[in-house]
């Protein structure tokens, strides 16, 4: 099996996996004040501590969670909840994550205007479309810094600056670029452990100073009482190991990433890039061909593991929401493949999956 | 230093060995349950499996819906109900045991609260309001409380009521009450792994869907390894329990010789979990001295116990301020042994010698 859905989950880093094997002994629980309690809650605080170096914050707090999709509920609901009572636009992408999305428009029944801005076919915001809508009515401001589905970079210096000057919260969907690229300056920022090497069911929100949400869950008042239940000290030591290499690593991370894109843009020459090729993150390729069938090709390709697009929506049947608001048709969409690798693919596998994928596709314009 | 002796298991309690196995082999299939490929296909094989091992371990025969623990599976439980779950019948609201977890109460309001006798039993309203949800946890966190949730499940259903039933504590070491609509279960309270729990659902109609993954009543990519070890957990034998109920007969017996008292001694208790009142002696100062013994214990749930307040349990049974701050929580697990158990009651009786006020 080659892997090449990295933007699905990746590997767990095998120094992670040691690192939680040896927290599975830690088995208090860190809210209780006697030393096994203490114990488990000082490989909490280690984990955060690391997590907060990798995204280079020392100011603000941390907040573990279940994954990213718990902070970016807390974060927008608790956030929009929290807004003046003016404010009463919630301002997203049309290629946001479904977290968010949805999340975003469950806020109509409390009396929130959702406002959804449209990208280009290159997938990016237009930002004189974004300066009209967010203005002084908008309670909060959502943007991801990498798109999951086709690895398109939003210009999030300026969407964000935007929003300051108006006086609006921000919230970055920061899972796919965290550990990879610089922390965008948002005032709330949303990361996820599996995407970067980590395990699932453990991600963070971080909150800069004075960033008050409204709580979510109720319950015994863990994390600030902004997320209650017991927090996982393995999860959480994993996660903070994670954090800690890919931030090591970075710069090889991403020069692995950059040759393993040079390659795949050789290999997949005769393909259409979905998104814009300059404003992206290298480890994401989404690409289409006229009349491809995916679905099926991913079927025939069984020693591959690629994607249509975010592995939550696949098996709906759903063309995705991220490619239909770049413009492509039904047909077009179903045509796409979404090919992400990382720090553990080799050109070899790459070289490899592409033999197979672009053989199978051509298989696929030939008559029975 | 002596070895150190953990009785908090309630707060949580070391990971089984299965469990551990269990998730080390998850750990290897890592692949998102969501993915359509070979490798997200195994993965959710393998979720579905836990899945179904878990409802069977249980016996249950409803549906199940993994969450990051018991408070977010009581959240779902609950919001989901009020937002317009089983239309027409959310207009009844929720009832809640006057001793739940917070995790519930946030839910609930005063004076929506159920009263409790002074050994921990609830009672019941003699009419609920047909399509009433009443959440009643099967075990008391602090006391060990069982509620005979058979019975009380059968008379809120006579009513058109229902059950909600927060068996965090009970699961896995007694059988979950037959009768509940919706139950909350943990993982790491019963040997498998921290951040990992259930809604078990009788019927998804009582439920409002808010989308995503388990069916669109939890999103997040689920945490398959951890399942495994929650299923692990729960099939692991239990006849640890047969030992600790004979040396918690024990130690219920030396305390109360030694002038302690024994917190809800008229209710059925699980053998797990008792709580006791040394007078004249403050909590604090009882917890401070056995962690200087080496002994770990607490005064109430972990969620709380940093902050020393008065238990909301022991209120709802009538205690007073004084008297609950004087008491003590004792937990045992799977790894127990009878030692600890005699070496605690030495301590307690020590600090009861040497420092109780007469």
């Amino acid at each position: 099996m080659i892997y090449l859905d990295y933007q699905a989950t990746t590997a767990l880093a095998p120094e992670v996996a040691d690192a939680m094997a040896a927290t599975m002994d830690h088995y208090g629980n860190p809210n209780s004040a006697h030393r096994p309690g203490r114990i488990a809650a000082a490989d909490v605080e280690v984990a955060r501590g690391r997590v907060l170096d990798a995204l280079g914050r020392s100011e603000g707090r941390l907040i573990f969670t279940s994954g990213a999709t718990e902070a970016l509920n807390i974060a927008i609901t608790g956030g929009a909840r929290a807004a003046p009572a003016g404010r009463r636009r919630v301002v997203t992408l049309a290629t946001e994550h479904a977290a968010v999305l949805d999340t975003v428009l469950a806020l109509r029944h409390e009396g929130f205007e959702p406002v959804i801005l449209p990208v280009d076919a290159d997938g990016l915001v237009d930002l004189a479309i974004a300066e009209a809508a967010i203005d002084e009515r908008a309670a909060l401001l959502a943007v991801m810094q990498v798109n999951n589905e086709i690895g398109v970079i939003q210009p999030l210096d300026r969407l964000f600056a935007i929003a300051r000057a108006a006086g609006v919260l921000t919230l970055c969907d920061a899972v796919q670029g965290f550990g990879r690229l610089a922390t965008p300056q948002a005032d709330m920022i949303a990361i996820s452990a599996h995407k970067i090497h980590g395990p699932k069911g453990v991600g963070a929100l971080w909150l800069r100073g004075g960033i008050d949400p409204q709580p979510l869950l109720h319950g015994g008042g863990q994390e600030q009482g902004l997320r209650p239940g017991t927090l996982s000290p393995m999860l959480c030591a994993g996660f903070g190991v994670a954090a800690q290499l890919a931030a090591g690593q970075r710069h090889a991370d991403l020069a692995h990433v950059g040759a393993l894109w040079e390659q795949a843009s050789r290999l997949f020459a005769d393909w259409r890039i979905n998104g814009s090729r300059e404003e992206r993150y290298h480890g994401n390729l989404n690409i289409s061909r006229p009349g491809l069938d995916a679905a099926r090709l991913i079927s025939d390709v069984r020693t591959v593991a690629v994607s249509l697009g975010s592995a939550c929506a696949s098996g709906s049947g759903r063309p995705s929401h991220v490619l239909k608001a770049i413009g492509l048709s039904d047909g077009e969409a179903r045509g796409s493949v979404r090919i992400g690798f990382g720090r553990y693919t080799t050109a070899d596998e790459l070289e490899e999956a592409a033999t197979l994928l672009n053989k199978a596709a051509t298989a696929q314009g030939m008559p029975a | 230093m002596t070895p150190r002796i953990y009785l908090d298991h309630a707060a949580t309690t070391p990971l089984l060995p299965q469990a551990r196995a269990a998730m080390l082999e998850g750990f290897d299939a890592w692949a998102n349950p969501s993915s359509p490929h070979a490798a997200g296909r195994q993965a959710r094989a393998m979720l579905e499996d836990a899945r179904k091992r878990i409802a069977r371990a249980v016996d249950w025969d409803g549906h199940v819906i993994f969450t990051a623990g018991a408070s977010e599976a009581i959240s779902i439980g609950l919001a989901g109900w009020l937002a317009g779950g089983l239309a027409g019948a959310k207009a009844a609201g929720v009832l809640a045991g006057a001793s739940e977890h917070d995790a519930v109460l946030r839910h609930v309001p005063a004076e929506r609260r159920l009263t409790l006798d002074g050994d921990g039993l609830v009672a019941l309203p003699d009419d609920p309001a047909a399509g009433t949800l009443v959440a009643i946890q099967q075990v008391n966190s602090e006391t060990g409380v069982i509620q005979p949730l058979d019975d009380l499940a059968a008379r809120l259903h006579e009513a058109g009521a229902l059950l909600f039933a927060d068996c965090s504590q009970g699961a896995g070491k007694i059988a979950l009450p037959a009768g509940a609509d919706m139950i909350a279960l943990s993982a790491h309270k019963l040997g498998g792994p921290i951040g990992f729990g259930a809604l078990l659902v009788r019927d998804l109609t009582l439920l409002a869907p808010s989308g995503g993954q388990e069916q669109g009543y939890r999103a997040g990519t689920e945490a398959m390894p951890l399942a495994l070890g929650f299923a692990a957990a729960l099939e692991a034998p239990r006849d640890w329990l047969a030992d600790v109920a004979r040396w918690r007969a024990v130690l219920d017996a030396g305390i109360v010789a030694a002038g302690g008292e024994i917190v809800a001694e008229g209710a059925p208790r699980l053998p797990t979990i008792a709580s006791y009142r040394m007078p004249g002696v403050s909590a604090r100062a009882q917890l401070i001295r056995f962690d200087m013994a080496g002994i770990a214990v607490s005064a109430g749930s972990a969620c709380s116990s940093g902050s020393l307040r008065t238990s909301h349990v022991l209120a709802a049974m009538g205690w007073d301020e004084a008297a609950a701050g004087e008491v003590i929580r004792v937990t045992m697990g799977h790894d127990t042994r009878e030692a600890e158990i005699d070496a605690f009651l030495t301590q307690w009786q020590a600090i009861r010698h040497g420092n109780a006020k007469e």
